[in-house]
C-alpha cells in the first residue's frame, strides 16, 4: 500500500525532527513517498531523501507554497492524492491546519493525532485532552490523517530515496502571508521544551512569578502557568498548560503551587517525570507527580534553584 | 456583515472525564455540560466585531442533540442576535463527525449567506480540530485557523494565527472562515438581565434531515479506553533529597 507524508517545512528547510517521527508512522502503513513543499524545495528535499524508510521523494517549488498557506498547499495535496491510501503530515501547526482540509476535499473524514497503528484502517487517538484513548476504524478509502509525532521515534539517516519534482496546483489565490513572527524569547518554547516549570495560584501574584521564571532559567526551562495563574493574572495567556491551553510532555515537569484541577493534568501528565512542590498535602497533583515535595514554595524553589547546577 | 458561529456542547472543562467500564466511550449522562471553550471566545469575537459596527448581526448555530439549544441559549445571553439548532443526534453520546457538521454547516450558510464565519479550532470533546478547515474546503473559502488577533477591513481581513514557534499574520479575503485560539479574547460572563433576554430571542430548529445531510460516521469507534496509569511517585522529605533524585535521574 502506498503513503503519501507530506514533510514538514520551515522557510526552506526541513523540520527534520518531527518529519522524521511521521516517517516511522508512516512506514508502518506501506511504501512511503515524502512530498516537500516549499519556495525552493531543493535542499528540503535532499535532506528528506536521506531519512530511513523514504523510498521516494518529489520536491514542489512555488512561490505560493513558501509560507505553508493552507489552500495552495491542500490543493497540491489533493492533486497527488490519487495513487494513495494513505496520506499522513506530522500533527504541527501545519498539518493541522492543512489536512482537514485536505480530507474534505476528498470526502473522506480527517482522523487526527495518530498515536498507534493498529492496522491500516485501525488507529489509535486521544480524546478529551488525553484523558481517553479512542480506537477508530476508516471507513474511507482514503485514510488522511495527522501523526501524533510525541508517539513515535524519528527515523534515522541511512536512507537515498530518489527525489523528483513534481508541479504546483494551481493556487486558488485565497489568502496572502504578511509575516512570520518567531518568538525572541530567550526560553524554549514551551511545547517543545526539554523541561517546563509552571506556577499556580498558589505563587500568589505576578511580582511572586518571577522566583518561577528564575528556576526555569537556571534549568534552560520554559516556564508554563495554570489556568488558575492565569485567570488571577499572575501570568500571561500563552503559558498556560491545560486542556484549554497547551499541551505538553517535556522529559521533566515542575510543578509549583499547582494544586491539579483536572484541566491543568490534561495538558501535562504524559511528561516523562514529574516534581510536584505544594504546602497542601492533599493536592491531586501528588498524585500524578514522580516527586513530591511538601513545602512553602517560597523556601522551597529558592533553595532549589541554589541547588541545581 | 452577518457573522455566523458554530458552537458546541460539551462536557464541562472542569470535570473529570469517566470511561465507560464496557469501553464504549465517555460516561456522559448526568454530568456537567457546557459551551465548548473556544466557542465561547468565537462567540466572543463575533460579538466584539457588532460592537465594533464591522458586523450587523450575529448567528448563533449549534449541530447535535436537542438539549444543544442550552448551549444556543448561552451564546444569546452573551450577546448573539439569533439561533440555528440543527437536530442530528437522539443520544448525547453520538458525536457528529466534523465532516458531517461541516456539510450542514455548508448547508446552513448557503441558506444564510453570511460574510464571516469564527467557529473555535476545536472542540474539547473528540479534540479533532478540523471543523473549520473542513467547512472552509467545502465552501471554497479562504481559511485562517488559530487565531489570536483579527482585524477585518473591508473585503479581507488580517489574522494573526497562533503556529509552531511563534505567530504568522496572513491576508485572507472574504468571506473567510477564521478558527479562534485561546488568546483571541476572554470572553465575558453574560449577565442575569441578558440571561433573562436571550429566551426571548429567536432559536430556530431544524433536522439534518432537512439540509439532506447524511451524518453517519466514516469513523467507527472500536473501543475507548482509559490512558496508561502513571506509576505512583514518592514524597521526598526536602530540597536536597529532589535534587539528589533530579541529578540521578534527568538532570
Amino acid at each position: 500500500m502506498a503513503v503519501l507524508l507530506l514533510a514538514e517545512v520551515m522557510g526552506d528547510d526541513l523540520s527534520v525532527d518531527s518529519t522524521a517521527k511521521a516517517l516511522t508512522a508512516a512506514a508502518q502503513l506501506g511504501d512511503v513517498t515524502v512530498l516537500v513543499a516549499g519556495g525552493n524545495a531543493a535542499a528540503a528535499a535532499a535532506e528528506a531523501a536521506k531519512l530511513t524508510g523514504a523510498s521516494a521523494v518529489i520536491a514542489v517549488s512555488d512561490a505560493s507554497l513558501a509560507n505553508g498557506l493552507a489552500e495552495p498547499l491542500a490543493a497540491l495535496v489533493v492533486s497527488m492524492a490519487g495513487d494513495f491510501e494513505h496520506i499522513v503530515a506530522p500533527s504541527t501547526a501545519t498539518g493541522k491546519n492543512v489536512m482537514p482540509r485536505v480530507a474534505a476535499l476528498l470526502d473522506v473524514m480527517v482522523i487526527s493525532d495518530v498515536m498507534t497503528i493498529v492496522d491500516g484502517d485501525t488507529f489509535e487517538r486521544p480524546i478529551y485532552a488525553g484523558n481517553a484513548i479512542q480506537t477508530v476504524k476508516s471507513a474511507d478509502a482514503k485514510k488522511v490523517m495527522t501523526i501524533r509525532t510525541a508517539g513515535f521515534d524519528a527515523a534515522g539517516e541511512g536512507g537515498s530515496a530518489a527525489v523528483s519534482d513534481g508541479a504546483a496546483a494551481d493556487n486558488p489565490g485565497l489568502s496572502e502571508w504578511v509575516e512570520d513572527k518567531v518568538e525572541e524569547s530567550d526560553r524554549p518554547d514551551l511545547t517543545s521544551a526539554k523541561i517546563v516549570v509552571s506556577g499556580g495560584r498558589g505563587v500568589g501574584s505576578e511580582e511572586n512569578f518571577a522566583i518561577i521564571e528564575k528556576l526555569a532559567d537556571k534549568l534552560g526551562a520554559a516556564v508554563g502557568a495554570s489556568r488558575a495563574a492565569v485567570d488571577s493574572g499572575y501570568a500571561p495567556n500563552d503559558w498556560q498548560v491545560g486542556q484549554t491551553g497547551k499541551v505538553v510532555a517535556p522529559e521533566l515537569y515542575i510543578a509549583v503551587g499547582i494544586s491539579g484541577a483536572i484541566q491543568h493534568l490534561a495538558g501535562m501528565k504524559d511528561s516523562k517525570i514529574i516534581v510536584a512542590i505544594n504546602k497542601d498535602e492533599e493536592a491531586p497533583i501528588f498524585q500524578v507527580a514522580d516527586y513530591g515535595l511538601v513545602a512553602d514554595l517560597f523556601d522551597a524553589v529558592p533553595e532549589l534553584e541554589g541547588k541545581l547546577g | 456583515m452577518k457573522v455566523l458561529v458554530p458552537v458546541k456542547r460539551v462536557i464541562d472543562y472542569n470535570v473529570k472525564v469517566r470511561v465507560k467500564a464496557d469501553g464504549s466511550g465517555v460516561d456522559l449522562a448526568n454530568v456537567k455540560m457546557s459551551m465548548n471553550p473556544f466557542d465561547e471566545i468565537a462567540v466572543e469575537e463575533a460579538i466584539r466585531l457588532k460592537e465594533k459596527g464591522v458586523a450587523d448581526e450575529v448567528v448563533a448555530v449549534s449541530i447535535g442533540v436537542k438539549q444543544s439549544q442550552e448551549t444556543l441559549r448561552t451564546a444569546l445571553a452573551m450577546g448573539a442576535d439569533r439561533a440555528i439548532l440543527v437536530i442530528a443526534a437522539d443520544d448525547v453520546h453520538q458525536d457528529i463527525e466534523p465532516l458531517a457538521v461541516a456539510k450542514i454547516l455548508k448547508a446552513v450558510i448557503d441558506e444564510e449567506a453570511p460574510g464571516l464565519v469564527i467557529a473555535g479550532k476545536q472542540a474539547i470533546d473528540n479534540d479533532m480540530n478540523a471543523t473549520g478547515q473542513m467547512l472552509s474546503a467545502l465552501l471554497g473559502w479562504s481559511q485562517a485557523t488559530f487565531a489570536s488577533e483579527v482585524n477585518v477591513d473591508g473585503d479581507s481581513a488580517v489574522v494573526t494565527r497562533e503556529v509552531d514557534g511563534g505567530l504568522q499574520t496572513i491576508k485572507v479575503k472574504m468571506p473567510a472562515i477564521i478558527t479562534a485560539d485561546l488568546r483571541l479574547n476572554e470572553p465575558r460572563y453574560a449577565s442575569l438581565p441578558n440571561i433573562m433576554k436571550a429566551k426571548k430571542k429567536p432559536l430556530d430548529e431544524k433536522t439534518a434531515a432537512d439540509y439532506g445531510v447524511d451524518v453517519s460516521p466514516r469513523l467507527s469507534v472500536v473501543k475507548t479506553t482509559e490512558p496508561a496509569e502513571r506509576a505512583a511517585g514518592i514524597k521526598v522529605g526536602s530540597v536536597d533529597e529532589l535534587v539528589a533524585k533530579l541529578k540521578a535521574e534527568v538532570l
